[in-house]
């Protein structure tokens, strides 16, 4: 890899060694992302035409059946029905999440009770509890929201708890300092303090939250993008079930790409750390 | 937390809990909770059944398996990134986009490309574990000072001590990758049994559920459970270990 | 060793007289648990407008006594009283510099500067404008829309300075706050507080384990000794005034006052 400093504009101009156009550009990390998903498409094209499973979809057969699926609106109907569950889970979860988290790392009483609990729901496979949750909320959207909480809120929570608890000392001193009461300093100083790492974990909640809804909906019954998962299975049309288990994942690795994105722009790590 | 003077433990609240569960059962008060003294008896009729043996060989077979797999393959990839920017700039993308995505999704594939049965869970676990694993060597082995690698060359280091040094250095985060991954692969082994539903604990939880035998269902559930916190804890000891040299390594 | 004497006292004090004690401390104790003893009976008078160091070696509980005195610890026994009052926490007359400069890093440096008014309430146009005046007062003119990361040490600690002398209390209490920056900023430092002294004409309290810092700016240092923390010594520094930082520095009684103490202390040390 060239080790020339294409930092200055200056120095590429007039020197005999500068690095060409094409050393450049391979420096730019789109590039390289580029390259990896074109090699990536065409090894699955490859794949799905050696014909090592009758099952297997080429790549442009999985891309002509996702567009088809656009077209005629099974996907856009699928997307709305999956969404409502997780919308509405990530929501409960958030709110009830970072509460429960600030309340942690606020009050040494409330850690003790509710850490445990926490930490066990973070390590434990919560997905298991989901048939369980079909047994008693039967196969209502219920349900579905339920296994997102299940999923998303232990992860939201502890890194709530967290960030309050990494807020430093001297900070909160320094308010109290100034005659601000608790309620202010935990306005002004704590909340701002541990915003960060409270984006990281809504960032991780997400992706969980994505996860929960699907599980939710191959396991307790099938509606909107586990439907058609399921349907397109069981008619053995493989690249439009590909094609949807392949939107699902590019929908969810967006949405968490965008709250990082956010994330960077709100809370720029330069600002963050101050010492 | 202490209460007129004496330090309570940490973890005793799960007691606390426990007790409500207790409580919430006898009154009937959630539907979801049966007492948890039944779940206890419960639990003796799940342990001694024929098919729960069955379900454990395949769950701690088909975690081990996956598991070495992700360890092998996770950690020497990880290194590869770290260590080469070719490598990483290739492969970045793809170990970011499976972090975030909903990888149970995947498990539909699983089951096509591999049947139902035992192969599709070990590649559920492996594909659970493996990414948290690159991301976390890949990390550990890019925090290693440049000093240390010199000072390995120029006391004339062959290939495998400098490997070896890699290797420790980068340590005290593979550890905490393997930690991460561990958890991870039990919540696969068990994803991937529940979604394949005719194996393992998959199985018995379909029996149980449409059987509507709670407690049983929970005993299940709190031994699952135990086990994952297990491995969690175990690796986390194991990092406690080599905590020591983790903050003077730069 | 050297007792108060009334010219020396003369050299900082206000025009009021020797007898205002602004912070009288009673009998002050601090206990950790059953055995950390970390203050033992203190009793020591401040005087208004002077500039009083605490100054020993680590353990001796100096800044464990300056968070006392502004409120941020509670003491196991005694009392402190700030203009015949008794305390029960921070308050307004008192204004605390922290070590670590404790800026909000999301904050510019005006609103940081603004921070201590905001807490009392002030509204927002006339807290921004008092807080610059003393941003300018401490040099970072320019600097109003600055945040702390784009600062050097020096300066984040001006923003703490300034910050504590906005909010227009009679007592400046200061931890170490020239500890953390590097050895020229630091002396600069000590030369802008005596100026600033003579401008501001408030109480300063201020911790320092330096032995030429403290002979160098106070009127008064409170010699602490560790294990359990007691004053040991109180010394009122003869040093003339009317001479530049540069010749202060070579002057025989400020040289021979530091060794004085310096043997004082050194016996904790070892």
């Amino acid at each position: 890899m060239s080790t020339f400093n294409t930092a200055d504009p200056a120095l590429l101009h007039d020197r005999a060694d500068a690095p060409g156009l094409a050393s450049r550009l391979a420096q730019l990390p789109l590039i390289w992302k580029l390259l990896s998903v074109a090699l990536f498409a065409l090894a699955w094209e490859l794949a799905g035409r050696s014909g090592f499973n009758f099952s297997f979809p080429t790549f442009s057969a999985t891309v002509t059946a996702f567009w088809e699926m656009v077209v005629d609106g099974s996907m856009g109907m699928a997307y709305l029905r999956t969404l409502e569950p997780l919308l509405i889970g990530l929501a409960f979860s958030l709110v009830v999440g970072i509460t429960m988290g600030v309340a942690m790392g606020l009050r040494e009483d409330v850690e003790w009770l509710a850490l445990p609990i926490f930490i066990v729901m973070q390590a434990a496979p919560m997905a298991a509890l989901i048939p369980l949750v079909t047994f008693i909320y039967g196969i209502s959207i219920t349900a579905k929201v339920i296994a997102v909480v299940m999923l998303a809120m232990p992860v939201i929570t502890i890194n709530s708890y967290k960030a309050v608890r990494n807020v430093p000392g001297s900070l909160v001193s320094m308010c109290h300092s100034f005659m601000g009461s608790r309620p202010k300093q935990i306005w002004y100083v704590v909340i701002p303090a541990a915003s960060p790492m409270m984006f990281a974990g809504l960032r991780l909640g997400v992706a969980e939250g994505f996860s929960g809804v699907v599980l939710a909906e191959l396991l307790i019954t099938p509606t909107g993008i586990g439907d058609l998962i399921t349907f397109h299975r069981s008619v053995a049309n493989f690249a439009h079930m590909y094609a949807t288990i392949a939107s699902i994942v590019l929908f969810a690795v967006i949405a968490v790409g965008l709250l990082q994105w956010v994330e960077t722009l709100l809370f720029r790590p330069e600002k963050r750390s101050v010492k | 937390m202490t209460i007129n003077g004496h330090k309570l433990p940490k973890m005793a609240a799960l007691v606390v809990w426990l007790i409500i569960w207790e409580i919430v059962g006898q009154f009937d008060l959630l539907m979801l909770f049966p007492p948890f003294s039944s779940v206890l008896m419960a639990m003796g009729e799940v342990v001694t059944s024929r098919s729960f043996g069955n379900a454990v060989w395949i769950t701690l077979s088909c975690y081990a398996m996956g598991m070495a797999l992700a360890l092998v393959v996770g950690i020497t990839i990880g290194i590869l990134m770290g260590l080469f920017k070719p490598v990483d700039n290739m492969l970045n993308m793809w170990v970011n986009v499976f972090l975030s995505a909903p990888l149970s999704a995947l498990v539909p594939i699983f089951m096509i490309l591999f049947g139902l049965g035992t192969p599709t869970v070990v590649v559920t676990v492996f594909m659970f574990a493996v990414w948290i694993i690159v991301l976390d060597t890949r990390a550990g082995v890019q925090n290693i000072s440049p000093s240390l690698i010199e000072m390995s060359h120029s006391f004339g280091a062959n290939r495998f001590e400098r490997a070896r040094i890699v290797l420790l250095a980068a340590l005290p985060e593979i550890l905490a990758g393997i930690r991460l991954g561990m958890v991870r692969g039990v919540k696969g082994v068990v994803i991937g049994q529940l979604l394949v539903s005719i194996i393992g604990v998959g199985a018995l939880f379909a029996l149980y559920q449409q059987n509507f035998l709670m407690s049983h269902f929970w005993a299940l559930i709190v031994l699952l459970f135990t086990f994952a916190l297990t491995m969690a804890d175990l690796i986390g000891r194991l990092e406690k270990r080599i905590e020591y040299y983790a903050h003077v390594r730069s | 060793m050297k007792i108060a004497t009334p010219d020396t006292l003369e050299k900082g004090a206000s025009p009021v007289g020797a007898s205002n004690k602004i912070i009288e401390v009673k009998g002050v104790s601090k206990v950790y648990g059953t055995e950390v003893v970390a203050l033992n009976d203190i009793n020591l008078d401040f005087q208004a407008g002077q500039l009083t160091s605490l100054l020993g070696p680590s353990g001796c509980g100096k800044t464990t006594l300056l968070k006392i005195i502004a409120g941020l610890l509670p003491a196991t026994q005694g009392e402190v009283l700030v203009n015949g009052k008794k305390i029960a926490g921070p308050g307004p007359e008192r204004a605390f510099v922290f070590q670590d400069f404790a800026l909000l890093p999301w904050a510019s440096v005006l609103d940081n500067a603004a921070f201590g008014l905001k807490m009392q309430g002030m509204g927002k146009t006339e807290r921004e404008e008092i807080a610059n005046h003393y941003v300018r007062e401490v040099g970072l003119d320019g600097f109003q829309k600055s945040y702390p990361h784009q600062l050097s040490g020096g300066m984040r600690q001006r923003v703490g300075l300034a910050r504590a002398l906005s909010v227009n209390a009679d007592v400046l209490l200061m931890d170490e706050p020239f500890s953390a920056v590097d050895e020229q900023t630091r002396r600069k430092f000590q030369e802008d507080l005596i100026r600033l002294r003579e401008v501001e004409k408030k109480t300063f309290i201020f911790v320092t384990h330096s032995i030429e810092e403290a002979v160098y700016v106070s009127d008064r240092i409170i010699l602490l000794s560790p294990r359990p923390g007691r004053v040991s010594e109180i010394i009122d520094p003869d040093i003339p005034g009317d001479i530049g930082p540069d010749e202060l520095r070579r002057n025989e009684v400020y040289l021979e006052t530091v060794e004085s103490i310096w043997h004082g202390i050194k016996k904790y040390v070892e």
